[in-house]
C-alpha cells in the first residue's frame, strides 16, 4: 500500500500532559510525527492538535485508533480524506550585509514578501502559504543567505463540516 | 461540612464499594494511613508494593470488580510499575493510589519524589496527578469509572501530601464526571453479514479470549456454541470462558495449544473470534493463520481489530452486548445449520483429538509436573481458583487443569510476569475465603515474590502453593534445549533455598513430595489444612512442554515431543 502524508486533526481536553500522552503513544509504537501544531479552540478547555504523519492507510487507521484510546482525546479526523485547506507560516531573518543589502531589498519588493521587523542590519520576513508555496519561497530566499528561520507545522481546516 | 483530603479518599472508596485495599505505607501517605487507622476499611499490608498490585489484580480477575492499591511516593510508586504493566496488558481494572511530595516541591527532586504519572503513562489506561483538593473527589470517581468502562485497565492516581491535608466540601451526589463508556452497538447490517457467513460455513469455529471474561459474556458464548454446535478453542486469557469439560471444547490454541485446536483453526472455514487480540503466541506465522477461513472479530477496542490479522468482518462492541444481539438475531432469522455437515466437522476434530490427545510420558520413578496438575484437578474436582506463575508451570496448568467457569484461571498472559502467582492468589483468597485458591508455581518465579508468604501467614490467608520444582528456569531451558543445542546458559536454579524450611520460617506449612506415589497424599493433606501451605514437588527436571509450535512457524506445524510411557 502507498505511503503518503496525512494531516490529522485531534480535539483534546486541554490538560497539562495531553501532548505528552499523544507523543508517547505514537512514539512508543514507532510512529513518527512530522509536524505538530497545538492551540486552544473557541472553548478554553478544548485544544486542537493538527499533526502530520506519513504512512499507509493501514498505519494511519492504527494511529487514529491508538489516539482514540486516550481518555483525553475527544475526536480524531483525517483531513487528508476530506476537502481541506492547509497553511504553514515561516519567519526568515536575512542579515543586511553591505554586499547583499541592495539585492535583498529588491527581491523583497518584487516578491511582495511581508516584512514584519527590520533594522539597519537585518530584516525579518513572514511568509504563509501551503507547503509548496513555502518551499518555493525558501528556494528563492536561499541565495540571499538565510541567517535563521523558524517554520510552524501545518494547520488545516476542512472546508465543510 | 468540609472534609480533609484523607477523609474524602476513604469516603470516596466506600462510595465505589471498595471493601479491601492492598498497600504499603511511607512518608508521603502517613496522613492517609492515619485515617485508615481510624476507619473500618480492610487493608492488607503486603511485603513489597509489586505484591500489592498483583494481589489487587488477582482480586479483580476473580471478582470482576476494581482492585485497589495504596503505596507511598518514590520507590513505593516505582515498585508498582511491573504490576501495573501486567494488569494493563491483560486489561484488568485497577486503581492504584500513590503518595506524592507536596505540590510545591514537585519538580525539585525532593526526597522520594518521582514522576510516577510520567513513568506509568505508557502502561496505564490513564493516570492523574491531583493538584487541587477541589478535584480530589471527582478524580477518584472518574478513575474508577475509567478503570472499569469500555476495555478495562489500570488507572493511577497520584496524591500530593499537601492536597491530602487540605480540606474541601464533599458531596458525592453532586459529582459530575465525563462518560467514558463507548456507545458502540453492532449494526444490523453486520449481524446480517454474520448470519450469511454462518449459513455458508461448513466448518465454523469459535475462538474465545479474555474479552469474553471481562465482558461477562461467558454464559452467552456457551449458550451460542452449544445451541448451534460450534466447537470452541480459546486463548490463555480465555480459559474458563467456555466449560473446559464440554465435548465442544478443544482446549487452548497457539504455541502450546492442543494439536486438535490448532488443526481446527487451520482447517475451519469460519473463525468467530470473540474478545481476542491475536497475540503472536496464539497465531504463529500470521500468513498461514486460519488461512482457509473467513475471520469475524468481535472486540470492544477498535485498535485490536486488523492489528495482527486481517479480518473479514469486524464487529466493534462489548462482547456481552454483541453476543446478546447476535443470538437474538440468529433466533429471529431462524438460523439453521446442516446437522450432518456439522457432525462431519465435529468428527474430523475428534479424529485429530484421538490421533494426538493431550498427553505426556508417564513415569513411575520421577514425578511428572503434568501428573501433579492432573492429581490436583482430580482432588479438587476442578472446584478451585488457580493462579499461576510464568513458564512451563503456566502452560501445563493451561493444558491439564480444566476450567469450567470464568474468573477461575488467574494468570499473567500478555506481560508474562514471573512472581505474579503468589500475590495474585492472596488477592483471590481475600475475595473467596471459602474456595480452594492454589498458585501453581515454578521454582524460579516463586522466588520473585516469596516475601508475600509473610502476608499470607500474618492474615491467615490460606492460599496453597503447588511448586513444580524442576531446579531450572524451565521454559527458558526448554528453548535452550531446542534452539541453542542445550547450552543451558544461566538457567540452572539448583542453588535454591530449602522451600519447606523457607515456608516454615515464614510461618507457612511446608511439605514435600519426591516420588510419584507421594503426590496425592501431599496434595490431599495440603489442601485440607486450614493454613497457608507450600508443597514442594520435586519434578522431572528436563521435561518439555508439548505440543509446541516453533516460533514463527505455522500453528499446524507442531512438534509433539515424546509421548511414549516409560514405566
Ligand atoms: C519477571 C520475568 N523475568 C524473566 C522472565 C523470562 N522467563 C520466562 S519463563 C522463565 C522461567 C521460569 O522459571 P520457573 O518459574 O522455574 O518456571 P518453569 O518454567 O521451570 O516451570 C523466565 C526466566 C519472565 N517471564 N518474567
Ligand atoms: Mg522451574
Amino acid at each position: 500500500m502507498e505511503k503518503k502524508e496525512h494531516i490529522i486533526s485531534i480535539l483534546v481536553h486541554n490538560k497539562p500532559d495531553v501532548l505528552a500522552r499523544i507523543a508517547g503513544i505514537l512514539g512508543g509504537k514507532g510512529y513518527n510525527i512530522e509536524s505538530l501544531c497545538v492551540n486552544t479552540t473557541t472553548q478554553y478547555e478544548i485544544s486542537k492538535i493538527v499533526m502530520t504523519t506519513v504512512g499507509t492507510q493501514d498505519i494511519i487507521t492504527r494511529i487514529e485508533n491508538q489516539l482514540q484510546r486516550l481518555v483525553d482525546v475527544i475526536q480524531v479526523d483525517d483531513l487528508t480524506n476530506v476537502e481541506s485547506i492547509h497553511r504553514e507560516l515561516v519567519m526568515v531573518r536575512l542579515n543586511l550585509t553591505p554586499d547583499r543589502k541592495e539585492q535583498i531589498k529588491k527581491a523583497v519588493d518584487t516578491n511582495k514578501w511581508k516584512v514584519i521587523a527590520s533594522a539597519d542590519t537585518y530584516m525579518i520576513l513572514e511568509i504563509t502559504g501551503d507547503q509548496s508555496q513555502i518551499d518555493f519561497a525558501l528556494a528563492r530566499l536561499e541565495p540571499l543567505g538565510i541567517a535563521d528561520m523558524t517554520r510552524t507545522g501545518i494547520v488545516a481546516l476542512n472546508l465543510e463540516n | 461540612m468540609k472534609l480533609k483530603g484523607t477523609q474524602i479518599l476513604l469516603k470516596a472508596l466506600e462510595e465505589e464499594n471498595v471493601d479491601i485495599i492492598f498497600g504499603y505505607p511511607g512518608g508521603a501517605v502517613l496522613d492517609i494511613y492515619d485515617e485508615l487507622y481510624k476507619s473500618s476499611m480492610k487493608h492488607i499490608l503486603v511485603r513489597h508494593e509489586q505484591g500489592a498490585v498483583h494481589a489487587a489484580d488477582g482480586y479483580a480477575r476473580a471478582t470482576g470488580k476494581v482492585g485497589v492499591c495504596l503505596v507511598t511516593s518514590g520507590p513505593g510508586a516505582t515498585n508498582t510499575v511491573t504490576g501495573i504493566a501486567t494488569a494493563n496488558m491483560d486489561s484488568i481494572p485497577l486503581v492504584v493510589f500513590t503518595g506524592q511530595v507536596p505540590t510545591g516541591l514537585i519538580g525539585n527532586d525532593a526526597f522520594q519524589e518521582c514522576d510516577i504519572t510520567g513513568i506509568t503513562r505508557p502502561c496505564t489506561k490513564h493516570n492523574f496527578l491531583v493538584r487541587n483538593i477541589e478535584d480530589l473527589a471527582a478524580t477518584i470517581k472518574e478513575a474508577f469509572h475509567i478503570a472499569r468502562s469500555g476495555r478495562p485497565g489500570p488507572v493511577l492516581v497520584d496524591l500530593p501530601k499537601n492536597v491530602m491535608a487540605a480540606a474541601a466540601e464533599y458531596d458525592p451526589a453532586s459529582i459530575k464526571i465525563r462518560n467514558h463508556e463507548p456507545a458502540y452497538r453492532p449494526a444490523f447490517k453486520k449481524m446480517n453479514n454474520l448470519l450469511e457467513m454462518l449459513t455458508a460455513a461448513k466448518k465454523p469455529l469459535i475462538m474465545t479470549g479474555g474479552g469474553v471474561i471481562l465482558g461477562k459474556a461467558s454464559d452467552l458464548l456457551t449458550k451460542m456454541a452449544q445451541k448451534y454446535q460450534i466447537p470452541v478453542t480459546g486463548t490463555l486469557m480465555g480459559l474458563g470462558s467456555f466449560p473446559g469439560t464440554d465435548p465442544l471444547w478443544l482446549g487452548m490454541l497457539g504455541m502450546h495449544g492442543t494439536y486438535y485446536a490448532n488443526m481446527a483453526v487451520s482447517h475451519c472455514d469460519l473463525l468467530l473470534a470473540v474478545g481476542v487480540r491475536f497475540d503472536d503466541r496464539v497465531t504463529g506465522n500470521i500468513d498461514t493463520f486460519a488461512a482457509n477461513a473467513k475471520i469475524v472479530q468481535v472486540d470492544i477496542d477498535p485498535s485490536s481489530i486488523n492489528k495482527n490479522v486481517a479480518v473479514d468482518l469486524p464487529i466493534i462492541g462489548d462482547t456481552q452486548a454483541a453476543l446478546k444481539d447476535l443470538i437474538k438475531f440468529l433466533d429471529e432469522h431462524n438460523y439453521e445449520f446442516d446437522k450432518s455437515q456439522r457432525q462431519e466437522w465435529l468428527d474430523q476434530i475428534d479424529d485429530w483429538r484421538e490421533k494426538v490427545p493431550l498427553s505426556y510420558c508417564k513415569n513411575g520413578e520421577v514425578i511428572k509436573p503434568q501428573f501433579v496438575i492432573e492429581t490436583l484437578y482430580k482432588l479438587t474436582k476442578g472446584d478451585a481458583i488457580i493462579t499461576t506463575e510464568v513458564g512451563q508451570n503456566q502452560m501445563w496448568t493451561a493444558q491439564f487443569f480444566h476450567f469450567d467457569n470464568p474468573n477461575t484461571f488467574v494468570s499473567s498472559g500478555g506481560l508474562g510476569t514471573m512472581g505474579f502467582g503468589l500475590p495474585a492468589a492472596i488477592g483471590v483468597k481475600c475475595a473467596f475465603p471459602d474456595k480452594h485458591v492454589v498458585d501453581i508455581a515454578g521454582d524460579g518465579s516463586i522466588q520473585m515474590n516469596i516475601q508475600e508468604l509473610a502476608t499470607a501467614a500474618q492474615y491467615k490467608i490460606n492460599v496453597k502453593i503447588v511448586l513444580l520444582n524442576n531446579g531450572y528456569l524451565g521454559m527458558v531451558r526448554q528453548w535452550q534445549e531446542l534452539f541453542y543445542e542445550k547450552r543451558y546458559s544461566h538457567t540452572d536454579m539448583t542453588y535454591a533455598p530449602d522451600f519447606v524450611k523457607l515456608a516454615e520460617a515464614f510461618g507457612v506449612v511446608g511439605m514435600r513430595a519426591t516420588k510419584p506415589e507421594e503426590v496425592e497424599a501431599v496434595l490431599k493433606e495440603g489442601l485440607a489444612l486450614d493454613k497457608p501451605v507450600l508443597m514442594d514437588f520435586r519434578v522431572s527436571r528436563e521435561e518439555c512442554v508439548y505440543p509446541m509450535v516453533h516460533p514463527g512457524d505455522s500453528i499446524n506445524n507442531m512438534s509433539l515431543g515424546s509421548r511414549e510411557t516409560i514405566n
